[in-house]
């Protein structure tokens, strides 16, 4: 799960990270009156879960209260586009006003998974605002890592081999020293997958701060982390999987015009990788899980239909654990309830596929079998085909 | 020949009275399993289903000498499962929990590299997997028994489904299974592909492989690095995602190609530089399986 920056913000200073003073609000009125709490100079800062803000015009510097509510009045509503968001941008629906600091540098911090080790591992860069990934590739030598052990902390000689890399010294070796002892130990209490401090700052008066704060978190671990999970802004997520969420439904939306309801991630990729094969693209990815119910199978054939892009639907189950006769039941329900003008391919194999095959065909409705895997995506692409 | 598991396991199942644990577990031995105790803190001294419960594995395993556990509980207990499993010595841990919090996961690895340093050796698969087959003997988890048949090709896999995909087309072309391990769909799991690479190696009853990978992580570049130096017998391949965006979370926890790493394009760049067969469409395993061992 993501979270916005100010959200991010707020936790790491529950741990003892520096941050910069701020304040988040969706009004230009508002804004204006943090801006003069902050002392006037402030930066106002677009909220939205993707990167990259500064350069779609996001992020910009005001003198006083008076354009930090001109600056908060045009960004708030504007629909930001940013190197990660695509084309059609996200609409801004509250902004950061935050303190003016005093750079001296900007360097790069994260934290993450090491998944070669099995264990979270604290990556350093001096080149601050660019993409790590970009650092890695031009330079790798430009990163130093330290793995470390969750059981065990960051130990502050790990912290001071990081803060050496990084040209510390004087006071902000000390700051820099307590931020990635606070930032490990934020990643490791609150279950982050990524903690990611791009730029770090470090001012003219030895101050460490996270200027930006970018942190996900893993899903299998919200359970236990209710303050986190209520964090969560659907405004930024794909309406049709934040749908498909609330009925225990894998789905992510993609730009071709194949829908595809699958039993199992692995298969649901491999799917789509046959749709291609096939000279089609798929719509989705949509995992409709191991013990899915009648119901479940409705929802999915309901909001793969609402993808206007869909032309025809794939439908590929090995049932294992999951029986095709309940997927045959969902299917028929659905299209009797939606009516059905979308060609369906239906391949079936597993428990209870000859009662399953039987539903289908006692249905009356026009649905296509295949045999197999690549039989199916090759008829599904036909079939998209045919009603061009 | 197998590995890891054949005629000679004894499985405690962690979970067992649950309404999963139980189906489940009723499967395996209807399909041959041993299955010899369940373990439910405070149901000790009961039993379910004909198999005695017991409170502690540790009990389990003094009473009735189980040798491997199937950890069918709900996520938040996962990891203390693993643990109380590899505590009181359980060679074969098969953990099919999915959703298990990725930070637990990277303590019970801490705590199994202990276990093992010290005594072991106890081996952990999964978790968010189907478990572990040797057909015709020995079956621990969820997968459907009836797709197996007994053979000579060992199947290692991130994924269920796709993993009964192709044991079905083998199964169907003659060729049957020595051991199938579904390895797990997680970023941190108990064992590697490489782990099952050795394994396989040194089985004289297992003859070829096939290798089902996905986006994400590095572990088939890993395997496929292993292969190249140290395995002589044919293996096909398949990666899953080669169509995934990148940055999305496809299902699996693991599944998710970050920062231009873990594609399927770079994982089939290695495989093949080692000299695996690898297979753009996941409906042509079995098929490529047959030519590579000659037998069409």
């Amino acid at each position: 799960m993501k979270v916005h920056e100010y959200q991010a913000k707020s936790l790491l200073a529950r741990y003892g990270v520096a941050v910069p003073r701020g304040e988040v609000t969706d009004s230009p009125a508002e804004a204006r009156e943090i801006a003069h709490r902050l002392g006037g100079r402030c930066v106002v800062k677009a909220q939205i879960h993707a990167g990259g803000r500064g350069k779609g015009g996001g992020v910009k510097l005001a003198k006083d209260p008076e354009e930090a509510y001109s600056l908060a009045k045009s960004i708030l509503g504007m629909t930001l586009v940013t190197p990660q968001t695509g084309p059609a941008g996200r609409a801004v629906r509250k902004v950061l006003i935050e303190e003016a600091l005093d750079i001296d540098r900007e360097m790069y911090l994260g934290v993450t998974l090491d998944r070669g080790r099995g264990l979270p591992a604290m990556m350093v860069s001096k080149f601050g605002g660019m993409e790590i990934e970009e650092v890695a590739a031009r330079d790798p030598k430009a990163i130093v890592r330290e793995v470390l052990d969750p059981g065990l902390g960051m130990f502050p000689f790990q912290a001071r081999k990081l803060a050496f890399a990084l040209g510390l010294a004087g006071e902000s070796f000390k700051s820099g020293v307590g931020f990635m002892q606070s930032l490990f130990r934020a990643y490791v209490e609150t279950d982050a997958s990524l903690a990611e401090i791009n730029p770090l700052l470090v001012t003219k008066q030895g101050g460490v701060l996270a200027l930006d704060a970018k942190m996900n978190f893993d899903d299998n671990a919200l359970f236990r982390h209710a303050d986190i999970k209520e964090m969560r802004d659907l405004g930024e997520e794909d309406p049709l999987e934040v749908e498909a969420s609330k009925f225990g439904l894998n789905y992510i939306k993609l730009d071709g015009n194949v829908g595809c309801m699958v039993n199992g991630a692995g298969l649901a990729m491999a799917t789509m990788d046959l749709v291609k094969l096939a000279g089609g693209e798929p719509a989705n990815f949509l995992d409709v899980g191991g013990g899915a119910t009648e119901e479940q199978v409705k929802n999915a054939f309901r909001i793969i239909l609402s993808d206007k892009n869909v032309k025809a639907i794939l439908i590929n189950i090995f049932g294992g654990i999951m029986r095709c006769d309940i997927i045959a039941r969902g299917v028929v329900a659905a299209v009797q309830e939606m009516g059905l003008a979308t060609p369906v391919i239906v391949r079936l194999e597993g428990t209870n596929v000859d009662l399953a095959k039987k539903i289908l065909r006692e249905s009356n409705l026009k649905i296509t079998p295949a045999d197999g895997l690549a039989d199916a995506a090759r008829k599904a692409v036909k079939a998209v085909e045919a009603m061009r | 020949m197998s590995i890891w598991v054949g005629k000679e396991t004894r499985l405690l199942v962690q979970g067992l009275t649950g309404r999963e644990g139980t189906f489940h577990t009723l499967a395996c031995r209807e399909y041959g399993t041993r299955v010899v105790a369940g373990v439910t803190p405070g149901k000790g001294g009961t039993t379910h289903e004909g198999i005695p419960v017991f409170n502690t594995v540790a009990e389990a395993v003094a009473t009735t000498g189980a040798n491997a556990s199937m950890i069918v509980v709900p996520p938040p207990f996962a990891a203390d499962a693993i643990v109380e499993a590899a505590d009181a010595r359980v060679a074969v841990i098969a953990c099919i929990t999915e959703g298990v919090p990725t930070n637990d996961m990277v303590r019970v690895k801490a705590f199994l590299a202990e276990v093992n340093a010290a005594s072991g050796p106890v081996r952990l698969i999964g978790p968010n997997c189907p478990g572990i087959i040797t057909p015709g003997e020995c079956k621990i988890g969820i997968m459907p028994g009836r797709i197996h048949t007994p053979g000579t090709i060992g199947v290692i896999s991130r994924s269920g489904t796709l993993t009964y995909e192709a044991v079905d087309q083998l199964t169907h072309l003659g060729l049957g299974q020595s051991t199938v391990i579904g390895i797990g769909g997680d970023p941190v799991n108990g064992t590697s592909f490489i782990d099952c690479l050795q394994a396989f190696r040194d089985d004289p009853g297992t003859e070829a492989v096939v290798l089902i990978g996905e986006i994400g992580g590095m572990a088939e570049e890993e395997a496929a690095c292993y292969v190249a130096g140290n395995f002589k017998k044919p293996v096909v391949a398949f990666i899953a995602g080669q169509t995934a965006p990148p940055g999305r979370r496809m299902g699996h926890a693991g599944a998710i190609i970050a920062g231009g790493r873990g594609t399927a394009a770079d994982k089939i760049t290695a495989l093949e530089a080692a000299g695996i067969a690898v297979v753009a469409s996941p409906a042509d395993i079995g098929m490529k399986m047959k030519e590579v061992l000659g037998r069409n």
